[in-house]
């Protein structure tokens, strides 16, 4: 359990340090870890706690990790992933609060941050794409995708109203093919 | 001011923090100048800061914050505040979740959030891009595109392609080749 624990701890304590520029970025490096390389997670699973944990209060980041967490060892683990994530914002801004007050302003800084922003840009497409045909399954789903993709980009839409009527029109539709099923069975 | 008093500040913005990193910048400047915890400058240095570090920006601004205010133990008490909310609300959802996930009417909302989550991951895909490689809005004189990014932009895409290697070699290399490109 505590060895469990302290994996946890180290997993989310990478994700956080390298998480540079944003949370985005957590998601590659999240579905490696808990999907690819240690089965812990399903893709649909981290799809699930993904959109729960941008509809909901807190920072996504902070949401996810509380939510792969629990699912592993409970409220322990919850405890355990969160604190992974916080730990290197708190021992680096710390630091920089401490020392390095100009810290951003470093042209080395700056030039190095201009080439990880093109990394985070090459891993979030790959994840996309890999994501999107492995569980984007006929019409009405692409087109919920590219709704909501262009509701957020193009229109400026919060996330919480488009996941909401996405909530609605799964309930609908899913509630008319059960009903169709059971019609069929008689 | 007193650590209780920090705690339930960030606990607040926590709290009313929906939809991203980017929900909390208002609360956090309406709070932080607003209470009088640091100037405008200092914000908008703290923002920059917090940007340009690893780590989520909502987080990285409430160490800043905290430790303004009362040195590491502030840092602590700022953070943990901040992700307190979170613990307490994923925690009861994770738990339905685990009870209910099989439930039909469970099922049938998860079928319609799970393409609108990935329509979300695509548009901070393209948030990304159109911040490093796409220009169009920093420097429009500048045409469409930052053609070094584009480059290193596929380069890291072909690496990938052929090596899929851990996500972090891919951000160490970005950063490395940004040192000497840019």
């Amino acid at each position: 359990m505590i060895r469990e624990l302290l994996r946890l701890y180290f997993i989310f304590f990478q994700i956080g340090l390298f998480s540079i520029g944003g949370g985005y970025v957590m998601l590659p490096m999240l579905r490696r870890e808990m999907v690819e390389k240690r089965g812990w997670l399903t893709d649909d699973e981290l799809i699930d706690y993904y959109a729960i944990a941008q509809a909901t209060p807190g920072i996504i980041a902070i949401n996810t990790a509380t939510f792969v967490g629990y699912k592993r060892r409970g409220i322990p683990g919850a405890l355990a992933s969160t604190a992974g994530m916080v730990s290197p914002s708190l021992i680096i801004i710390s630091l920089i609060a401490l020392f390095f007050t100009r810290f951003q302003e470093n042209p080395l800084v700056q030039r190095a941050f201009r080439g990880i922003r093109v990394a985070v840009a090459v891993l979030l497409s790959f994840t996309v794409a890999s994501l999107f045909k492995k569980t984007v399954r006929g019409v009405l789903a692409a087109g919920i995708s590219i709704v909501a993709f262009l509701g957020v980009s193009v229109a400026g839409s919060s996330p919480v109203p488009i996941l909401a009527a996405a909530a609605v029109i799964g309930l609908l539709t899913g509630g008319v093919r059960e009903k169709n099923a059971e019609e069929a069975r008689k | 001011m007193s650590l209780l008093y920090i705690f339930a500040a960030f606990f607040k913005i926590g709290l009313f923090t929906i939809g991203g990193g980017l929900a909390a910048i208002p609360l956090l400047r309406q709070e932080l100048i607003g209470g009088g915890w640091v100037t405008r400058a200092e914000f908008i240095d703290m923002l920059a800061v917090s940007q340009s570090t690893p780590g989520p920006i909502g987080i990285n601004m409430a160490t800043y914050a905290g430790f303004k205010a009362a040195s590491f133990t502030g840092s602590v008490t700022a953070t943990a505040g901040m992700v307190a909310p979170s613990l307490i609300i994923i925690v009861l959802i994770a738990r339905f979740m685990r009870d209910y996930s099989h439930h039909p009417a469970v099922r049938s909302i998860l079928s319609g959030v799970r393409p609108a989550a990935i329509g979300l991951i695509a548009a901070a895909a393209w948030f990304v891009l159109t911040n490093s490689v796409f220009l169009m809005e920093w420097f429009p004189g500048m045409g469409w595109f930052d053609p070094k990014a584009l480059g290193l932009f596929l380069f890291l895409a072909a690496l990938y392609w052929k090596t899929k290697a851990y996500p972090v070699y891919y951000i160490l290399a970005g950063g490395f080749i940004g040192l000497f490109l840019f």
